[in-house]
């Protein structure tokens, strides 16, 4: 078996977390009077959060050269589905007791759950070709494939921004950092960083010989 | 999901022995409420009322309910029945007064018991006006002397389709507006929150166009489900649900029941409530509770009943079809949302 690092460890820990005090706060009366909504809005809350996680590994291994940082990438985004699954199977579930009946009255001429729906379709054969089995089976496909995680991203966040009544701060700021992350990672922008990171890093060596030579 | 009982039963009929007995207790509460105003010496003279005379009132007791005339809002929880006339059950004292949508004092639902903790009340004055023979200015208190308040167990459906069932103590609605004897052109009530940022920390938020303003039309004013409460559970409101005097106008959407009225116009136009300058294609003037009128957020055909799991059915009107659909006949409640 592969050895778990440290840092490997620590991102299943940090997953895991969340859903280990949903489950205390459930257990131990800590949820509101209307405990469903609760379990529905944080699950939909971990899974937006640790979607923009994942989608982040990238962009800040561009901007700084770290490496083991691309391992997080497939774990992050794992439970990031888990969690979007949790939250549409309390929806379903929790919230309407599979009666299919009351779900297609309310879904019906609902637009935040189609789009959310939506999001939760691209990210289920997302998380289905995620082994490197897959990866290896599909080639150049796998890449363009797993371009849509962006497109279920930005789904989430429309899916938030109409669920809330007024104040649409916090989602907008959550698709503000997937817009940021896309933009470091378009092809011109991540030259243009790797080639200020590269000139930096001769200018210190220089700086080093000068130092050596003195 | 078990079918609503229609039409409906008596309450005379579903009601169990022991509420019964509950109820003799809470009636001789307000027997000691009323004995403790008359104590109080009041300058207006209690209109004549069917209240028994309370036959030995114990100090304590008195001590209790002479500051606010009702029992203040930390003590022990009482109502006559434990469920509604469709026999749902109370919602907990808990729920109902931790559980809040009021945005002066927070957008989240836990925000206003916290953030009015120490909102005080009292003292407290109500103006009404506008086009009325007599207007003027009444102290929340006076209002209690001069109109006491009854229990009324009512659904409050929120619009975001949640639900629970309160005993409300009020008055009716009516009996303020006909003692200020609305003119010939008076059609709408507005009614007014108080605006003070320094006290209410949430309309410091420019989100909304403060003060908070709602609106009925007059005779939706006049119907006697219309109370302004001034209670709940036997005793005086907390100010997270409203204190010291609400509107409460239970086959509408929960945010027409305005909360902590300070001003109250007989006008003869619509007023535009916060909410339809907020968001006019979600929020309509009526505002009536209607399984058939979509929201783009919540579902309006069915709700969940707080303490409760799942969903059940909302019913047209929260219920009151009986006592209010006639106000609207003729009317198309698509377009009048």
């Amino acid at each position: 078996m592969r050895k778990i690092s440290p840092l490997q460890l620590l991102v299943h820990v940090a997953a895991l977390i969340p859903l280990a005090w949903l489950i205390f706060d459930a257990a131990t009366g800590g949820l509101s009077v209307n405990p469903i909504q609760d379990i529905e809005q944080r699950t939909g809350k971990y899974a937006l959060v640790l979607l923009v996680l994942s989608l982040s590994c990238t962009p800040v291994n561009i901007l700084t050269g770290w490496a083991p940082v691309l391992r997080w990438r497939r774990p992050l985004g794992l439970y990031a589905f888990g969690y979007a699954a949790l939250h549409f199977l309390a929806f379903l579930g929790l919230d309407y007791a599979f009666n299919l009946r009351f779900i297609w009255a309310d879904v019906a001429n609902k637009r935040f759950i189609f789009v959310g729906l939506a999001a939760l379709l691209i990210l289920i054969p997302l998380a289905l070709t995620s082994t490197r089995g897959w990866q290896k089976r599909l080639g150049k496909m796998w890449r363009a494939l797993h371009r849509w995680v962006y497109l279920a991203g930005g789904l989430v966040v429309v899916h938030y921004v109409w669920a809330v009544k007024s104040d649409i701060r916090e989602p907008l700021l959550w698709g503000a950092a997937i817009g940021a992350g896309l933009l470091i990672r378009t092809p011109p922008v991540r030259r243009w960083i790797l080639a200020q990171r590269a000139r930096r890093l001769t200018a210190k060596q220089r700086g080093a010989e000068a130092s050596r030579s003195a | 999901m078990a079918r609503r009982r229609w039409p409906l039963i008596p309450s005379s009929e579903i009601t169990p022995e022991s509420v019964y007995l509950n109820r003799r207790q809470f009636m001789k509460g307000l027997a000691l409420g009323a004995g403790a105003l008359a104590l109080a010496g009041c300058a207006t003279p209690p209109e004549p009322t069917s209240t028994p005379t309370p036959a030995a009132a114990t100090p304590v007791a008195q001590a209790t309910a002479a500051p606010g005339l009702l029992p203040p809002p930390d003590a022990a929880p009482v109502a006559s029945a434990q469920a509604d006339e469709l026999g749902d059950a109370l919602t907990s004292h808990e729920a109902a007064t931790t559980y809040n949508n009021f945005y002066e004092f927070g957008m989240g639902k836990d925000d206003p018991a916290r953030n009015a903790k120490d909102f005080v009340t009292s003292p407290w004055t109500v103006q009404v006006g506008g086009l009325v023979g007599k207007p003027g200015t009444f102290g929340v208190e006076d209002l209690i002397r001069q109109f006491p308040p009854e229990e009324r167990i009512y659904r409050l459906r929120c619009v975001e389709a949640w639900s629970m069932v309160i005993p409300w103590l009020g008055f009716p609605l009516a009996k303020l507006l006909q003692a200020v004897e609305p003119a010939s052109d008076a059609k709408y009530v507005r009614f007014e929150t108080l605006l003070d940022p320094q006290r209410m920390p949430g309309q410091r938020s420019g989100w909304y166009d403060w003060p908070y303003v709602e609106g009925l039309r007059l005779d939706e004013a006049m119907n006697d489900l219309a109370i302004l409460s001034v209670g709940l559970y036997g005793k005086m409101l907390y100010p997270q649900n409203g204190a010291p005097i609400r509107l409460v106008a239970p086959w509408k959407y929960g945010f027409k029941s305005i909360k902590s009225i300070v001003k109250i116009d007989l006008v003869a136009e619509p007023p535009a409530s916060l909410w339809m300058k907020a968001a006019p294609n979600e929020y309509g003037f009526y505002a009536n509770v209607n399984p058939d009128v979509p929201h783009p957020r919540w579902s309006q055909a069915t709700e969940r009943r707080i303490g409760e799991g799942g969903r059940r059915e909302t019913l047209p009107f929260n219920g009151y079809a009986e006592q209010v659909a006639g106000l609207y006949a003729g009317m198309d409640l698509q377009a009048n949302y």
